[in-house]
């Protein structure tokens, strides 16, 4: 049986899709079988950041209409053959979605993959719900920002009552808390909220601190999850959240203000990696 | 540009817009397509399968779709898997 987790956060453009494409390939990286799907029926993006957009033929919508099968949709990633992504839908709308589609859908998948991640759409509305509703476990992707940590924690509560587990009154959706687009500098300044302060509010357990980089962005530029570049900050920190998550005991790293390139580099503005 | 940006950019990696720009092109390219006309792939899939039916036994579920779409062409492989000598062929 595979193992759901749903990469969630309310608000939008704090990180889900990019978090999915570095956690889905991290994980196929240790050689667990994963598959990444894209729930953002109508705006696919999960496509471009994998950089398997030239390659789509089938979405899961017509899996669920029965205009394909599930394993002509699914895509194979070139670069690590344990993963696996099924894109979403560019021209339908999120109403093409139904519960009992994507049930039959994670099904046949629990037959195949380790893990099956869900890259949720933002908000609190159908694409989002059925993103997880059936979440074994949740990666609750937040900014540190006041309105992303109102939204995490809107979102634990949805987690909580709307959830299969929460349905069928099962032991409750693991969450784990990721803090994306952290800039120690700007914490140290006093801009920023701290992540004792963003872990205290919305109590659950840290999972791993993505430092905000310029290597997010070349990234996907490229079409190249940033995990795979082994120099980006962002990416190293997000092979450390993956082992954490595989149940090794990994500092967390990235938390404060880099030292490196000294007087010179804070004087002609340093480029975070 | 300031003189700064001259220590800025040394040890970067070669540039990234580029290549967002072009596999932006072809992608969008196809999409705007897609939105005039209907998808066919589906349909043309399983039109396809029902002719070569009519003369092989074949398993719907051995049907492989890839497309690579390109810029100046694109190119569409369907991969229809027959029963071998020894497969689910008539006696
Ligand atoms: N660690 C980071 N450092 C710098 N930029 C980042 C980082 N993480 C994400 N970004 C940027 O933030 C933007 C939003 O990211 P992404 O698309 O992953 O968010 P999302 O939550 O999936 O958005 P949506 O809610 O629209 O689906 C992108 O431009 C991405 O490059
Ligand atoms: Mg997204």
């Amino acid at each position: 049986m595979a193992e759901v987790i749903v990469v969630t956060s309310g608000k939008g453009g704090v990180g889900k899709t990019t978090t999915s494409a570095a956690f889905a390939t991290g994980l196929a990286q240790r050689n667990k079988k994963t598959v990444v799907i894209d729930f953002d029926v109508g705006l696919r993006n999960l496509d471009l950041i994998m950089g398997v957009e030239r390659r789509v033929v089938f979405d899961i919508v017509n899996v669920i209409q029965g205009e394909a099968r599930l394993n002509q949709a699914l895509i194979r990633d070139k670069r690590v053959d344990t993963l696996s992504i099924l894109p979403a839908s560019q021209t339908r709308d999120k109403d093409a979605l139904t519960k009992e589609g994507v049930q039959q859908i994670i099904e046949e998948l629990s037959k195949e993959f380790d893990y099956i991640l869900c890259d949720s759409p933002a908000g609190i509305e159908k694409g989002a719900l059925l993103a997880l509703y059936f979440a074994d476990q949740a990666i609750v992707v937040t900014n540190p920002e006041v309105s992303s940590v109102r939204d995490s924690d809107r979102i634990l509560g949805v987690l909580q009552s709307k959830s299969k587990r929460a349905e069928d009154k099962r032991e409750k959706v693991k969450e784990h808390l990721l803090v994306t687009r952290y800039d120690p500098g700007r914490v140290e300044r006093g801009e920023m909220l701290k992540l004792d302060d963003i872990q205290e509010i919305l109590a659950i357990p840290l999972l791993g601190v993505i430092p905000e980089s310029e290597s997010v962005l070349r990234a996907s530029n490229t079409g190249m999850p940033v995990i795979l570049d082994p120099e980006s900050t962002a990416g190293q920190a997000y092979k450390d959240t993956v082992g954490r998550f595989l149940g090794e005991n990994l500092p967390h790293r990235f938390l404060d203000p880099a030292k490196k390139g000294g007087l010179f580099k804070r004087l002609f503005g340093g480029r975070t990696a | 540009m300031s003189w700064l940006d001259l220590f800025r950019s040394t040890r970067k990696p070669p540039a990234s817009a580029g290549l967002a720009r072009e596999r932006l092109q072809i992608v969008l390219a196809h999409e705007r397509i897609g939105r005039t006309r209907e998808d066919f792939l589906p349909k043309l899939q399983a039109e396809l399968v029902a002719v070569v039916a009519r003369y092989v036994a074949i398993d719907p579920g051995r049907v492989v779709v890839n497309v690579d779409r390109g810029g100046d062409m694109s190119t569409l492989a369907i991969e229809i898997e027959l029963p071998g000598a020894g497969g689910p062929a008539r006696r």
